[in-house]
Formats: structure tokens, sequence, C-alpha cells
């Protein structure tokens, strides 16, 4: 299974990577070659076998309905680039 | 042939926790912005989630009420997406295995015919923070507190065939989530959001392209959204154009959509399984638990307040439309074993009260003890029911029991025969020339006797007895 170049556009696009044009063909053709290791797996029978959601073997554990947290803005917002009247600005962000 | 409406709704419903689903911070609504965020939730590296106990069984609760299968071993998943107001770059959900599985259906009536509805399934997710773009030239000022609050995301089957179907599920929806207590069902402050996907087709084909209407805040709107979607996509269709999979908003002030943004594919949020979070399983006994503990259900609520109480339908869906004033009327009823006129004062005297103070019957200033007291002195004839409206108003402004308010103002009812005899004798002497015309056919005069005599009583005689004594009197002179 191979992808084209216009794929991995469209991933990096999704993932919010800018990938260089010369690098293009590269990255296109390793992502292949990752997917064709992916194929290879993909022969192995797994009829009957629970799909694993986690390499642990244990369930998930639960914390009390408690407030725990206190508010420290003026400290966070200390390390953020720019916020103003406690928001955090961004870039404008047209919907 | 005509074009066939086809509608999946998909309804977040924020839960009633005091914390995050994956933070110990508060989800109080209306902070000062970003003042509920902690690191979790402002995505820092190196922050662990960890689930909030509380959201199991509320999940589980909703997934019972609609017969569901309950996912005894669910899945957190990532939903990848950038957006700033979800720093993390994910939202943290359920995807191939919900807590709340298939199977489950939602009943809808309308317009007499009932219809059953298909619910997909339903999974808890994080809610993102909230986005404020006009508060600061060129940039965007981001809120977080909202990010982390518990939702459950409740997914349709494409069942509905007409707006007015989605919103009377919508509807069935908020009435239960409600009722079973996991959301507060508050759709202005955002508690209950609805999204319809909404699409047309001809019978027999594929379905075609569906809009996605996101974020309406109130039924009226939602019907109306659809409406018009509707009508787009036909104008669209019908003219050999092609729809769009698009997000869309809805401008109530110009009753329009218009396009939000290309919705991605479901493929292009890239699920896969959080590795921060284990499986959660749920055992067989923790389901039972929450089975022995579920509330009576609108729809055998309603059922039982026509069979038990031998009341309307009308009169059963009112007293029966919300928990709270299905207790209340349940509470007064118990102290007056007066179905009927107990109905009567919850739906009149006591909701006008209400609405003219916009006070919920939980903050009622008359309790159900209170109401019972009064309508028990209707009932045994201390008082009549004009009389009663004062004495309801008294108790109203916080003058104490009827019993009490009868006491002090000396309201009761005269029902003593003789005296009532003697006031209607005086007034029959006192009124010749009235008793002459009566006697010679002018029957509309009975009405002008009554009032003589609840006058003289100062509105104390009992008003079915002064009528009996009069009629008699006057027709046998």
């Amino acid at each position: 299974m191979s992808l084209q170049k216009t794929e991995v556009d469209a991933i990096a696009r999704l993932a919010g990577i800018s990938v260089d044009p010369a690098e293009g063909e590269q990255l296109t053709a390793k992502l292949s070659n990752v997917l064709a290791i992916f194929q290879q797996m993909q022969a192995i029978d797994t009829n009957g076998i629970e799909p694993m959601a986690h390499p642990l073997d244990q369930v998930q554990r639960l914390r009390e309905d408690c407030i725990t947290e206190t508010n420290h803005r003026e400290a966070y917002q200390s390390l953020a680039p720019k916020a103003e009247n406690g928001l955090y600005l961004v870039p404008q962000v047209i919907d | 042939m005509t074009w066939e409406v086809v509608i999946g709704l998909e309804i977040h419903a924020q839960l009633t926790t005091k914390t995050k689903i994956f933070s110990g911070s508060p989800i109080a609504y209306g902070a000062e912005p970003n003042t509920q965020a902690n690191l979790l939730d402002l995505g820092m590296p190196g922050q662990l989630p960890v689930l909030n106990k509380a959201v199991i069984p509320k999940a589980i609760q909703f997934g019972l009420a609609i017969g569901a299968d309950i996912g005894r071993r669910s899945i957190f998943d990532r939903k990848n997406y950038f957006y700033p107001d979800l720093p993390k770059g994910y939202q943290t959900s359920q995807f191939s295995f919900p807590i709340v599985d298939k199977g489950g259906v939602v009943e809808i009536e309308v317009d007499g015919e009932t219809k059953k509805i298909g619910v997909t399934r339903a999974h808890l997710e994080e809610d993102a923070g909230k986005s404020l773009h006009d508060a600061f030239p060129g940039q965007t000022g981001i809120d977080l507190n909202r990010a982390g609050t518990p939702l459950l995301e409740i997914v349709s089957e494409p069942d509905m065939r007409s707006a007015k179907e989605a919103v009377a599920y919508a509807k069935k929806v908020h009435e239960l989530v409600q009722y079973l207590g996991i959301c507060d069902g508050n759709m202005q402050e955002g508690s209950f959001r609805v999204d319809s996907n909404v699409s047309i087709h001809k019978p027999g084909t594929p379905f075609g392209t569906r809009a996605e209407l996101k974020n309406i805040n109130s039924f009226k709107f939602i019907e109306q959204a659809i409406e018009i979607e509707i009508d787009r996509q036909i104008e669209i269709l019908e003219s050999g154009g092609k729809v769009v999979q698009e997000t869309r908003l809805y401008d109530a002030d110009k009753n329009e959509t218009r396009s939000m943004r290309e919705k991605e594919e479901a493929n292009d949020y890239r699920y896969f399984p959080c590795p921060d979070l284990l499986p959660v399983v749920v055992a067989q006994a923790d389901i039972d638990a929450i089975q022995a503990e579920m509330p009576e259900l609108p729809d055998a609520k309603r059922a039982r307040f026509v069979s038990q109480f031998e009341l309307s339908e009308y009169d059963a869906a009112f007293l029966a439309g919300s928990r709270a004033t299905a207790d209340y009327f349940e509470a007064v009823v118990a102290l007056t074993k007066a179905p009927k006129i107990s109905a009567n004062w919850v739906m009149g005297e006591l909701s006008k009260s209400l609405n003219q103070h916009d006070l919920t019957i939980d903050a009622s200033p008359v309790t159900a003890a209170q109401l019972a007291g009064l309508i028990n002195r209707i009932q045994d004839g201390t008082i009549s029911g004009k009389m009663a409206k004062q004495v309801f108003d008294a108790i109203w402004s916080g003058e104490g029991d009827a019993d009490t308010i009868i006491a002090a103002k000396g309201l009761q009812q005269i029902t003593d025969v003789g005296a009532i005899e003697a006031l209607v004798d005086e007034v029959i002497a006192n009124h010749t020339d009235q008793v002459t015309a009566y006697q010679n056919g002018q029957e509309k005069m009975f009405g002008f006797f009554v009032g003589q005599v609840m006058k003289a009583s100062k509105g104390q005689a009992n008003p079915a007895q002064v009528n009996q004594l009069l009629k008699q009197k006057l027709q046998n002179p």
C-alpha cells in the first residue's frame, strides 16, 4: 500500500504540521514503508481476539466528585504569551 | 415524487456534577474567566486525567431509561482536531466502545401518532472551552472554565422525518434527563445543546448529503432552523445543485442558516484509544443497583396519574411535566385524598402565582402541606372557594397555614341552616318588588337575591345552601 503525495499533504494539514515541499516526496515514501509493516500485520487472523485498548491489563481508577483545585489564574496567565481581562488571547480565529 | 426529510440529532447533556470529568476543578456557571481552569484543563504537558466517579452511574441511568445495552467495558478515545478552545489538540471522548451502547428507544407522539426513535449510542466526553471573537480586535479571547465539563452525548438514529418529530424527540430527551436528575436541562446556559443533522432524498434512494445545524438554544428555533434548512436543500437539489456536507449556523434574527465550516469526515478526527485512561469496567451488580434506584419515568407517571387519580390526560401531562411538580402534587394528594380538586389548585392558583413571581415549584412559598390544609378546609365546608383564594394569598404572603388564617380573619363559612334562613328571610322581606318580578317570570332576578344574601353574610354564607333555601322560599312564599 503506498500513499499519494496529496494524502500526505492532507495528513499534514490535519496534524497542523507544515511540510517542506522538498521533503514531501521523501516523506511519502517513508510513510508508505510504515504502512507496509501494518499491511504485514493485517495478514494475521485476529478472529475471536478481543481488541486491546490499553497495554495495561487494569481498569480505570476513579476520583470522588470533590473540588480539589483552586484558582491559580494569575500564575498560569503569567506563562501565557498574551492574556487580558482574565482571557488567554490568541490570533483571531474566524468561524 | 416528493422529497423525504431525514433528521438525526446529537444532543449534548451536561451532567450534574460538582467537578470536571477528569479534574477536580469546579464547574460553576458564570464564574470569572479561567478561574476554574487548572493545569489539566489548560492542556499542560505531564498532567494525567482521572475519571470522576459520579459520571458513570448518571450515564448508566440514562441508558437504562431508554432500554439500551450498557457498555460493560467502555473505552475513552482521543478525537483529534485543532482549535484554540481545545488546548490539548484532542477531545477526550468515546468512540468504538461507548458507555451506553445500541438498543435504546425514545417514544414520541406527534399529531396523535406515536413513533419510536432509535438511539444509536450515548457516550461520555469532555466539553471544550469558549472562544470570544468580538472582544479584542484581531484576536480571540479564550475562556477555559468550561473545558473538561462532563457531557453525555446522545446520538439518535436518522429516524425523524420532520422538524416536528425532531423537536418532539429533543423535548422527550430533555424531560428524561431532568427526571433522572442527571442534567439541569438549562438551554440558555448551554447545559442541553441540540445539533441537528438534516438531509433530504427521494424515498427508495440512498440518503442525501446532510448539513449539521449547531448550538441552537431553544426548541422553537430548532424547529424553525430545520424547516428553513429543508427548504434550502430542496431549492438547491431542484435547481440541479448539490448539497455540501458542512456545519451551518442558525441566525434567528434573519431566520436563515449560513455556512460555518465544512464538516470534517469522521475519520479525519483520527480517533484512537487514549493511552492516559484505562478501560472503564462496570459490574452487573452495579447496573442492578442503579436499576433498583431508578425514579419513575415520565410516561409511567402520566399513565399512573390517569389510572390511580382518574385525572384527564391533559392534567396528568401537566402534573407529570416535571418531577418537582409531580412530587408536589402527590404530597398534596396524600394529605387531601382528593386528587381532582388538588390537581385544580396546583394547576390553577398555584401555577398562576408561581408564574407571576417567576418562581419554580421547588421555591413555592406555599408548601404542599399548606395547600393541602387549605383544600381540606374547602372539602369540609369550613370555607368557600372564593374565601379559599383569599386564604391562599395570605399563605403565599407568609401569614401562616390555612387554619391560622381562617381563625385570624374570621373567615369561617356560615353553614348553620337557621342562620342562613334568617338572612334569606330578611332579604326577601326587604325586596318585595323584586320578589314580585321574579314570581312573574323574571328568573334572572335569582342572581340578585343570591348576591344580597351573600352581601348580608359578608361573603361567609355557604353559597350552595343559600341557593337551595332561596329557591324554596321564592317558589313557596
